[in-house]
């Protein structure tokens, strides 16, 4: 097992490898600052076709990178939706152009806190600008620009790429053909803000963090981030899929230890599933993308509220949310789908019944995957007979 | 043989439409009407619908459609926001029809409702002569186990528009393949001779 310090290190060499575009032209960001010659890492998965109208935008979630499918290069694990996308898949890769960037806050190779600061010729940590939705997506567009792609078949993300996705379409309007948000929502409730802020304090908390300074030291407030990571994974499920998948079950023990070591199989999955995270996220980046999500309310940056926002909408929408997720609920994706229908906009919803939770955008949820594919391969006959009248 | 006649129900209702309007189908089950009006009519159709299985079946054909129950979600849609609301044999099935029915009127700028009627000679027989609570090809459920709450026939709703001075457009009385036009002075005869009623309200 390599030393912290040797992974990232290790983890930057890798970085150097992977795709990326130089952002040049600048970027006003929300809280007032420019950015400008910045790096955009992205990935992309299948052929764009020649009359370009296979393009499908993925927005990655919170914890998520550009590496949707297939190994991801940097951590050698599977891609975060290979359920969902890929060769074959409800999203097929062997029939659409699918492309994926890192937000910019993150720690995938686009530009966040653990970057050099121009400036100072150091690792930005907290001097690196707060950033919101809004700038990651506009970030985002210099990419579909780079590559050529003037119309979108469709784009789509789940909970923070539903956001990014939302933002996305309100924004650019005429961008995309199609969308399909799952499992998010138009502004962050108090309970998205506070859970939030519980993984923000965890990390704080960690005298390793030392006010992000960490990363002149090259070393990660691992403690902090773990326990951020594991507030996260609770709220990812349901309470029912929960008790379900651990029960009372102990880890590998016929009875209690009387000690505070993870006697329950629940605990011991929290535990891993924590310190799996440190090797592959940055602590500072959880706290400036969870900002970007609270700060997010769509309905704030246009007079007259939601309505307003998806105002002359052309893009065809498909909102999904699933009936046990608490973090997003249905009624979060229902709001979403009352702005659309009274602005007037081609809206379709479905809520999927399921006991898994959040997470449940991740997994082989089966009639999930069919509705997705098969609103995605009717939207791409729809655009192939738009473009060719 | 039930696909056909839903056909014909359809096809009187299809008839009724403008061609480019926008039409709010309530109850679209798998997107059938929706489909043909969108492709004989060029109408802009839009789906409620409560069924997961029929909702993936309208998305498989790409008709924007609503998960979602009529009884407690119209409430959705902003006024006048559709030239045509349809609902096609729902009407009974509600629990509070005539709030549903409001709800309609308010969205719609005209309302089209169909109605299996309840006043058929043969559901009045079957009454009549066994005593027993009818069970036909448009009413195929038993007493048990129907979602039909709120039985009418089509004078009831005529006269019922007339009470609440909803404005009666067209009615027209559908037997089997035969259509037929009902106004006042037959609604006596076409209320016995009808096995559904459609009407255009607004």
């Amino acid at each position: 097992m390599p030393s912290l310090a040797g992974l990232f290190f290790w983890m930057n060499i890798k970085l150097e490898n992977i795709k990326k575009l130089k952002v040049t032209k600048p970027l006003k960001l929300d809280c007032g600052k420019t950015i400008k010659d910045f790096p955009l890492a992205y990935e992309t998965y299948g052929k764009l076709n020649d009359n370009k109208d296979n393009a499908i935008l993925v927005f990655h979630a919170l914890t998520g990178d550009q590496f949707v499918t297939g190994i991801n290069p940097i951590t050698n694990k599977e891609g975060w939706w290979v359920t969902a996308l890929g060769p074959g898949k409800a999203i097929d890769t062997n029939k659409y152009f699918v492309i994926c960037a890192n937000v910019i806050g993150g720690c995938m190779g686009s530009l966040g806190p653990k970057d050099i600061n121009p400036v100072t010729k150091k690792p930005y940590g907290l001097d690196f600008p707060v950033i919101t939705i809004k700038d990651m997506v506009k970030a985002q567009e210099s990419l579909l620009e780079h590559l050529g792609i003037k119309k979108l078949l469709c784009a789509t993300g789940g909970s923070m790429g539903g956001m990014q996705l939302l933002q996305f379409c309100a924004t650019f309007p005429d961008k995309a053909f199609s969308a399909v948000p799952i499992a998010c929502s138009s502004s962050h409730s108090a309970q998205n803000i506070a859970l939030n802020e519980l993984a923000r304090q965890a990390i704080m908390a960690d005298p390793v963090w030392d006010n992000g300074k960490y990363v002149l030291k090259n070393v990660q407030p691992k403690n902090g981030l773990a326990v951020a990571r594991m507030v996260g994974h609770i709220s990812y499920l349901s309470e029912k899929g929960m008790q379900e998948k651990f029960g009372r079950k102990l880890q590998e023990k016929a009875d209690y230890e009387f000690s505070f070591n993870a006697d329950f199989q629940v605990e011991s999955y929290l535990r891993h599933q924590g310190y799996a995270f440190v090797e592959r996220f940055d602590a500072n980046s959880v706290l400036y993308i969870t900002r970007a999500m609270d700060y997010f309310d769509l309905s704030k940056q246009f007079k007259g509220g939601l309505v307003e926002a998806f105002k002359n909408q052309k893009t065809k929408f498909l909102i999904i949310s699933f009936s046990s997720d608490w973090l997003y609920t249905t009624k979060d994706n229902k709001d979403i789908v009352i702005a659309l229908n009274a602005s007037g906009a081609d809206v379709s919803y479905s809520e999927i019944i399921t006991d898994k939770g959040h997470d449940s955008f991740l997994l082989n949820e089966p009639e999930f995957l069919k509705t997705l594919k098969g609103f995605i391969d009717s939207m791409y006959e729809k655009f192939k007979n738009e473009k060719r009248i | 043989m039930k696909n056909l006649k839903m056909k014909k129900e359809f096809k009187v209702i299809a008839d009724l439409l403008p061609n480019n309007t926008r039409v709010l189908d309530i109850g679209c089950g798998d997107g059938s009407l929706m489909h043909l009006l969108r492709i004989e009519k060029n109408i802009e159709v839009r789906g409620l619908e409560l069924n997961q299985d029929n909702v993936k079946e309208c998305i498989y054909k790409g008709l924007p459609v609503i998960q979602g129950d009529a009884e407690t979600e119209l409430h959705q849609f902003p006024d006048k926001s559709f030239d045509y609301v349809v609902l096609s044999q729902t009407l009974q099935a509600f629990y509070e029809p005539e709030k549903v029915l409001k709800n309609l009127l308010r969205i719609g700028k005209s309302v089209i409702i169909s109605i299996p009627n309840f006043g058929y000679w043969k559901v009045r027989t079957k009454l009549l002569l066994f005593g027993k609570m009818p069970v036909t090809k448009t009413l195929p459920n038993t007493w048990y186990n129907t979602p039909n709450l709120h039985m009418c026939t089509i004078k009831d709703l005529f006269n019922f528009c007339d009470e609440k001075n909803i404005i009666i457009k067209k009615v027209v009385g559908v037997n089997e393949n035969k259509t037929s036009l009902i106004g006042k002075s037959n609604l006596e005869i076409k209320n016995l001779f009808s096995k559904v009623g459609i009407f255009l309200i607004s």
